[in-house]
């Protein structure tokens, strides 16, 4: 069992690659890959390790294009107990 | 599965034209979820000004129009006063409310306008290519301060909010910054409160925002919120400086 209470979903080309998100992220769950480029030409943002989001919110603070929709596993629900 | 998070319906689907990191996009997301929240979308008139800003009207989806430059709390004044039961706010930079309009923004505040500012403080002029404004730091970098500001010759920059909180008329004054979560957390509350100021009939509340502009001062948006941090906040403090009992 995984220590993962959120998913981060990434609406990718509303991203303009500034980085802000992944300098606030505590868990080091996003990050950029040079190998991709979206509709507009930037290097978008992506969830390489999803396990680790504990649901902080503080990329969707940060970001300026509103590219984030955050979903909280609720625990109960999904039959996971701590 | 629950959503936590996701994009204000106080904002249009619209792709911003901002440059990568500028925080523009931070403040009209608060803009958009404060709207939404005290459920004034609908019912709320938004003056944009001239500057980087120019096209929020494109973005906050709310009734908007266009002001000349520095006049849009004059906008703003003639709107609220024809339909009082509006919300109408400004949301306006540093060099269109501190520099052009400063004798609008002073006057709006002295005749106790219950209207809402919203002040973009990025310590340039953004959008003609990195000028200097009078908010701009003594030593910062500018096209017209090659060298950095020099205080002994440009002045030492104008603290807006503290000057406003000064005028009688004024109701809530509140600095708050864009660096971090922390803080964008509590700049949504000032937001709030500049409304729910307006909604009581409080009379006149502005918000400044310390943000940042990396394209003008030349750092990368990472770099640019710890130069904030760093220079900005030590000059231009945060926190309320004036503020109604009943709000
Ligand atoms: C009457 C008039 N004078 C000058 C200008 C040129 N001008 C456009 S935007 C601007 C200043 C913008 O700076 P600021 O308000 O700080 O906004 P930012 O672009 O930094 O967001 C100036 C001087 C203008 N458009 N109209
Ligand atoms: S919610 Fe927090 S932990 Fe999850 S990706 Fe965003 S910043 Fe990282
Ligand atoms: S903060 Fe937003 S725009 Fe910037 S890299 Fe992250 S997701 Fe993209
Ligand atoms: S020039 Fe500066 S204020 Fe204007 S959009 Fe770019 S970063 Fe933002």
């Amino acid at each position: 069992m995984d220590g993962r209470r959120a998913i981060p979903h990434i609406a990718a080309d509303s991203c303009k690659g500034c980085g802000l998100c992944l300098s606030v992220c505590p868990e080091n769950v996003l990050a950029i890959e040079a190998a991709q480029v979206n509709l507009k030409g930037y290097f978008p943002v992506s969830v390489k390790a999803e396990e680790n989001c504990i649901g902080c919110l503080s990329c969707a603070l940060i970001c300026p294009d509103v590219v984030f929709t955050i979903e909280r596993i609720d625990d109960h629900l999904e039959g996971r107990d701590e | 599965m629950s959503v936590i998070f996701k994009k204000t319906t106080g904002l249009t689907e619209a792709a911003t034209h901002y440059c990568p990191g500028c925080t523009h996009g931070i403040a009209h997301r608060l803009v958009g979820e404060a709207l939404e929240e005290l459920g004034l979308l609908g019912d709320t008139i938004g003056c944009a000004s001239v500057g980087c800003s120019i096209f929020s009207y494109n973005y906050f989806n709310v009734d908007m129009i266009e002001c000349s430059h520095g006049r849009a709390p004059a906008v703003a004044t003639g709107i609220k006063r024809t339909v009082p039961d509006k919300t109408v706010f400004t949301y306006q930079g540093d060099g269109d409310l501190a520099a052009i309009g400063t004798a609008e923004i002073v006057h709006a505040a002295h005749r106790g306008e219950n209207i809402t500012v919203i002040f973009i403080n990025n310590a340039i002029y953004g959008m003609t290519g990195g000028q200097m404004a009078p908010t701009t730091l003594p030593g910062q970098k500018a096209t017209t301060a090659p060298a950095g500001r020099i205080a002994e010759f440009s002045g030492r920059p104008l603290k807006m909010s503290e000057m406003l909180a000064e005028v009688p008329g004024a109701a809530y004054v509140e600095r708050v910054s864009l660096h971090h979560p922390k803080y964008i957390r509590k700049a949504k509350k000032a937001i709030l409160k500049g409304f729910t100021c307006q909604l009581a009939k409080g009379g006149f509340a502005m918000v400044e925002l310390l943000s940042t502009c990396p394209t003008g001062w030349g750092l990368d948006p990472v770099e640019a919120m710890e130069w904030l941090e760093a220079n900005m906040i030590p000059y231009y403090p945060l926190g309320v400086l004036k503020t109604p009992e009943e709000v």
